[in-house]
């Protein structure tokens, strides 16, 4: 393996676009703070940190599900990923510091008691709301802090011991018995972080972080349906990285047959994501009862109606119809595009998840909320780059790498 | 139905047998096939087979599909037979979403099987040569197309060199018949034959 570049060296291009892309979102956030977000106007505060929450939990959601795939590929004792695991690996690095950033934005809207943006802040409401009163035990701001601050924490923890783990493939090469302990260690430690992924993203963290903006509304497929976002996106992403590493000369051992498999995520899970948001529209639909109807009324026939529709022509028909061929998912071009798409897709998504509810007389996507996406995307461009470059990019022992570099589709 | 000259080779291992077919084809020989006891990753490309086009096939009848379930229902439900359920609209586009994926699905299927079995000739009471038992067991079992021209005691001798285990030639019927193994006794009468 003497030709294979183990180290990652950070292209000065890319630190001048990742600091630009700060710069601009820095000034957006700031400027947005000060001219919104500690404003009078109970409008402008709910549009500015309305936006920053989406933003936040977006992408750390899905910087949680590049770890999510680590865990169960290493639970599946899936071989392939691990060629390119450290790009994974490097992209979850952002969780504590994305985490963090929600941890932050999420106490400031529950200690200030903006019951604009969470409604069953307001005592007094809650007091007078049947409903309301009825969910007091679970939306309520002592357990919503506790449960938020244990999640980012343990997603965190869990996720830095699969990172060390990994590490210990660098040192040496394994006899069989080590590779066995190895490979149960490793089991074990991400059987802990996909359990605690399933307490906390597939169920409670979407009903405590989004959906209770409806306080009163609610819907079964929400939890999933929110996960799905996130993992598409989160492979998007993985496969985001993976071309560019590729293009910039590294990542040797990964090919065609790897991306291939990251499209058929890519592509699978957008059918999945379809088949729970239809699952969700279809029954509230058809039963047409106001309670229910009340999520959907403003988003399909109000001020919702573009994004709702373009949401679905994203993240549903763009890939089921490019992604669909085999040639499209091995074409690096074709899945990079596809795979940009897909995350503004359901940055998009996020954004009518949240701002829907929010703000539901008119559509307010626009400076604040790009300039905040830039600001994301910038460290998160950054962060992953530096990270890449802090360890080997491939984990030169690994007891499954040979696997991975011969793996065919 | 035609009689046909075939010369047959048995490899027991993948690693002999992918410079084998190599050696093979490069020597300007035609394969017929090659028989596996199970799918071996990569010996489609090493034969030179083009890709297949079942999955062409199976969104077309897909499509299909979605088309004969569109077209039924809005025209049963508009057109034919018009109800009020629930106060909803007759064309109610997404209470027909699951029929229409159902239909999509049950034609994708079935298409596919049948195609797949036609492709591949395998129907009750279809009946081809079995060129080597073994093959369904332990045994690849290498199958080369003779010509007039061809030199079957040069072709064994470099099958051998290139390391098959076991090789022999046969006369053997081609294509697929109809009925029972009886014919077998006919048509594998064929140990080193000299033609």
């Amino acid at each position: 393996m003497a030709s294979i570049k183990e180290q990652f060296e950070i292209p000065g291009s890319l630190k001048t676009w990742s600091y630009a892309l700060i710069g601009i979102g820095a000034a957006a956030l700031l400027y947005g703070m000060f001219t919104k977000g500690f404003s009078a106007d109970e409008h402008e505060q709910v549009h500015f940190w309305g936006t920053l929450m989406y933003n936040t939990i977006f992408w750390t959601l899905v910087t949680n599900a590049a770890m999510f795939f680590i865990c169960f590929s290493t639970m599946a004792q899936a071989a392939w990923m691990q060629s390119f695991r450290r790009i994974a690996e490097a992209i979850s690095t952002l969780v504590p510091i994305f985490g963090g950033i929600t941890l932050l934005v999420l106490f400031y809207v529950i200690l200030s008691h903006n019951h604009h943006i969470y409604h069953w802040l307001d005592a007094e409401a809650v007091a007078k709301d049947p409903i309301l009163k009825g969910k007091v035990g679970f939306l309520n701001p002592t357990f919503f802090i506790v449960w938020t601050s244990l999640t980012i924490i343990l997603w965190s923890y869990f996720g830095y011991r699969m990172r060390q783990i990994s590490l210990e493939a660098d040192i040496a090469p394994m006899d069989h018995e080590t590779a066995h302990k190895f490979n149960i260690r490793s089991m074990t430690r991400s059987g802990f972080f996909l359990v605690w992924f399933g307490l906390t993203v597939a169920s409670t963290i979407p009903w405590l972080w989004l959906m209770s903006l409806d306080a009163h509304w609610y819907s079964t497929m929400y939890s999933w349906y929110t996960f799905a976002s996130s993992f598409v996106a989160g492979m998007a992403l993985i496969a985001l990285w993976l071309v560019y590493m590729k293009n910039k000369g590294y990542m040797e051992l990964s090919n065609s047959e790897h991306l291939h498999d990251v499209g058929k995520f890519m592509f699978a899970f957008s059918i999945f994501w379809t088949y729970l948001w239809f699952s969700q529209y279809m029954l509230i639909w058809y039963a047409n009862i106001p309670e229910e109807t009340v999520y959907f009324k403003h988003r399909v026939q109000g001020a919702y109606k573009p994004i709702f529709f373009l949401n679905l022509f994203i993240n549903f028909l763009c890939p089921l119809i490019i992604l669909m061929k085999r040639s499209a998912k091995r074409n690096f071009t074709l899945v990079a595009f596809m795979a940009v798409l897909i995350l503004f897709g359901h940055w998009i998504d996020f954004y009518q998840m949240v701002m829907g509810s929010l703000m539901k007389e008119h559509v307010s996507l626009g400076w604040l909320d790009f300039g905040i996406l830039s600001f994301f995307v910038g460290v998160m461009i950054l962060m992953v780059a530096r990270s890449l470059a802090s360890k080997p990019l491939i984990p030169k022992y690994h007891p499954f790498l040979k696997e991975s570099i011969i793996h065919q589709v | 139905m035609a009689q046909k000259k075939f010369v047959v080779g048995c490899f027991d291992e993948e690693k002999v047998l992918f410079p084998a077919v190599k050696q093979v084809r490069t020597a300007g020989y035609k394969i017929k096939d090659v028989y596996t006891p199970f799918a071996v990753h990569g010996l489609d490309h090493a034969l030179g087979m083009r890709e297949t086009s079942l999955h062409t096939a199976g969104f077309i009848y897909g499509i299909t599909g979605t088309a004969t379930a569109v077209s039924t229902i809005s025209w049963i439900f508009t057109k034919d037979w018009p109800l009020n359920i629930g106060g909803k609209p007759h064309f109610a586009l997404p209470a027909w979403v699951p029929i229409i994926f159902e239909l999509t699905v049950l034609f994708a299927a079935v298409g596919m099987v049948m195609t797949f079995c036609w492709l591949c000739q395998l129907a009750p009471g279809v009946k081809k040569h079995h060129f080597h038992k073994r093959a369904t067991d332990d045994l690849f079992v290498m199958v080369i197309e003779c010509t007039d021209k061809t030199n079957t005691d040069d072709l064994l001798a470099f099958l051998k060199t290139n390391g098959a285990i076991e090789t022999d030639v046969q006369v053997a019927e081609e294509e697929w018949w109809f009925g029972t193994y009886d014919k077998e006794d006919d048509l594998y009468n064929t140990k080193q034959v000299a033609l």
